[in-house]
């Protein structure tokens, strides 16, 4: 739908990937495109991720606003060379003579019941890229105003899109073409005994999570990071300054994690707020299990209950 | 102005879809036995690949790809190979596999949703499935170094799909196996979609064998549906590479007759009629034909096959069914030779939390 609107709106927009065009992409993201707007606004491309992101950079640094699809986020790495060496230092290195307005969207994360190299949750490697944003919106309506922002943006914009959410949360969708501010958080719930940061498909659990524990007169502030790099740490800060008790939880592996990365700003930055340590609950740090396990990798609505309930301990 | 270099791509058929014979017979063709193995071993992955999808439209199996329409390919490739030669298959081959030994419980339980299946109790030195792209064809390459530098008389076989002659990583197999004579094959199962993009759209070379041209290899195309010419062409290849002559490019032709996979739906972006022609030519059709005519196959024959290999199958699935889910220590096992100690910690969480899936 926000395809649709800047698409309209604005004829430099073109649509790329696999199976992007006549299908649709594989997750119907792009469905009915190239039927509204031809083959030369929404193309499928040949099958390569490299093709894809060097192409986005050669289409946008010349006129168009590439919005490219990466089929799963387990295929974006033959891309990375593009995007790391490319797409997110174009402007730098050019001191702003050529820049690259490119949205690359890929599905994130797992619980689909997916084959291998469709469930991994690898944000960190893209975070830790400098010149490119990291967007990942956690319902429907703040993937269209998050991506319409990300489309609208003059830099790179990795847009991950939480695949268990796309056919699990059904929401209506003002298509007003009203974009979402990039760089902010969203404050999902708010509370005063103890600031849950998480972001993309964990905010369902962690929101369950509160509600199981407001229930035992525990209130906690649930924030949705939304845009994971660079982080809004305003947000972060004002919520721990106001509860002292920070718990993070990624699905991605701990070991520099995302939340390593929050944990760390609140040390520099509000360490004399907290009243207990900092609790991460995150994914184990081994490969993204086959479907069998996977339920046993992404962290439940159990381990964010005790993390929080442990931080109360303090 | 001089020509430098100039190229021609031969087209191997010997069975016509009618099962008619339009070339020379490879000399395995007078052992009946051994066609009839190797038509019980496509009629075998027919059933089972059907059985598979079921599997996965009753909820009892994952995403599947279904090898429809591939069984001559995947026979034709077996046969040839030898059985110390290493497959590195991608992730439709099946009958490739099953022939090599890889089980039913095994393909069912990486479908399933578990490594398991990938633990080859029969060809240990084969490559597991291969999701990524193209990927495969690099490891087949150095698989092939391997065997160059320690000496060994064995050959590596890359199966690749027409959409993966798109990646980089293909062009660099067969630049590296080229520049290094390396003793591998590649073989292109060229089945018309990826996904949903037809292979006119994927490059604009008349064929995938000619590839081959701009890596100094030889390039081939071959009826895919043909199993004589499959493996002739395949043992060929093999026997060269094996010689030291280095790799060869064959491009089989064949047609995907299912979805993509069970995830997929090919009615939104291809004509039935295209597929109800594309079965007039499908590979089982003319092997029976083939085998009627000469009168080494009988309907009795035929009907005892399929009872014989729905009894395999069920035993398989059956044995499938009963297998218990990995216990949560599995995702820390094998990730490193010996367990890191922050690993026994998060081994000790998950069996905390294990069979609690929280809101699942």
């Amino acid at each position: 739908m926000a395809h649709g609107w800047e698409m309209q709106l604005d004829e430099s927009v073109v649509v790329l990937g696999q199976d992007v065009g006549v299908n649709g992409g594989v997750f119907r993201a792009t469905a009915g495109l190239q039927a509204r707007f031809g083959k030369d606004r929404v193309q499928d491309t040949p099958l390569a991720e490299a093709t894809i992101a060097g192409m986005a950079v050669g289409m946008a640094t010349h006129g168009l606003k590439p919005v490219a699809e990466i089929q799963f986020m387990g295929f974006i790495y033959p891309a990375l060379d593009q995007i790391v060496n490319h797409m997110s230092r174009m402007r730098y290195r050019t001191r702003g003579r050529l820049s690259c307005p490119v949205v690359i969207r890929t599905p994130h994360g797992g619980g689909i019941h997916a084959p291998e190299h469709h469930s991994e949750s690898t944000e960190t490697l893209l975070c830790h890229i400098p010149g490119i944003r990291v967007v990942c919106p956690s319902s429907p309506a703040r993937a269209y105003g998050l991506l319409l922002a990300a489309i609208r943006d003059p830099d790179p914009v990795m847009f991950l899109e939480p695949a268990r959410l796309y056919r699990s949360i059904r929401q209506e969708v003002a298509d007003d073409g009203r974009a979402l501010p990039l760089d902010r958080c969203f404050v999902l719930r708010e509370g005063g005994d103890v600031t849950l940061v998480t972001w993309g498909a964990m905010t369902v659990e962690t929101l369950r999570a509160a509600c199981e524990l407001a229930a035992a007169g525990i209130e906690v502030e649930v924030i949705d990071l939304a845009t994971l790099s660079p982080i809004d740490s305003e947000t972060i800060l004002a919520s721990v300054a106001k509860t002292g008790r920070l718990v993070i939880v990624h699905e991605a592996a701990r070991n520099l994690g995302l939340g390593a990365e929050i944990a760390a700003l609140v040390a520099e930055h509000g360490l004399y707020d907290l009243k207990a340590p900092i609790q991460r609950v995150a994914g184990f740090d081994t490969v993204m299990p086959l479907f069998k396990l996977e339920h046993d990798y992404i962290p439940g609505i159990e381990r964010i209950v005790d993390a929080v309930r442990h931080t109360l301990a303090n | 102005m001089p020509t430098v270099v100039e190229f021609q791509i031969e087209y191997r058929q010997t069975l016509d879809p009618k099962g008619g014979i339009v070339a020379p017979l490879p000399p395995f063709a007078a052992d009946t036995e051994e066609l009839l193995r190797m038509y019980r071993a496509m009629t075998h992955q027919r059933l089972f690949d059907a059985k598979a999808v079921n599997l996965q439209r009753t909820g009892q199996l994952g995403t599947y790809a279904s090898s429809l329409g591939h069984e001559a390919t995947h026979i034709g490739v077996a046969a040839a190979m030898r059985p110390e030669d290493v497959l590195a298959p991608v992730y439709r081959e099946i009958g490739t596999q099953l022939w090599r030994g890889v089980t039913m419980l095994e393909i069912l339980t990486y479908w399933g949703g578990d490594e398991r299946g990938n633990d080859f109790a029969g060809p240990r030195a084969d490559f597991a499935w291969c999701v990524p792209i193209a990927t495969q064809t690099l490891h087949a390459a150095g698989a092939a170094m391997a065997f160059k530098v320690r000496k060994e008389p064995r050959c590596a076989l890359a199966y690749i799909g027409d959409g993966g002659t798109s990646e980089g990583a293909f062009y660099e197999a067969l630049n590296v196996a080229g520049a290094r004579a390396l003793p591998v094959v590649f073989v292109i199962v060229n089945n018309g979609w990826a996904i949903s993009v037809p292979v006119s759209e994927q490059t604009a070379t008349r064929t995938l064998a000619q590839k081959a041209v701009a890596a100094g290899i030889p390039g081939v195309q071959v009826d895919g549906n043909d199993v004589f010419a499959v493996r002739a062409t395949v043992a060929e290849a093999l026997e060269a590479a094996r010689r030291g002559s280095g790799p060869t490019l064959i491009e089989a032709l064949t047609y995907r007759l299912s979805d993509h996979t069970t995830a997929d739906d090919a009615g939104r972006y291809r004509g039935a009629e295209e597929v109800e022609q594309a079965w007039t030519l499908e590979p089982l059709l003319r092997l029976r034909q083939y085998l009627y005519q000469s009168g080494a196959w009988t309907q009795a024959q035929e009907q005892a096959l399929h009872a014989e290999c729905a009894r395999a199958i069920d035993a398989a699935v059956s044995e499938y069914l009963k297998r218990a889910k990995p216990s949560t220590d599995a995702m820390f096992e094998h990730l490193f030779a010996a367990m890191p100690p922050h690993l026994r910690e998060q081994r000790a969480t998950a069996r905390k939390y294990g069979g609690k899936p929280g809101s699942h």
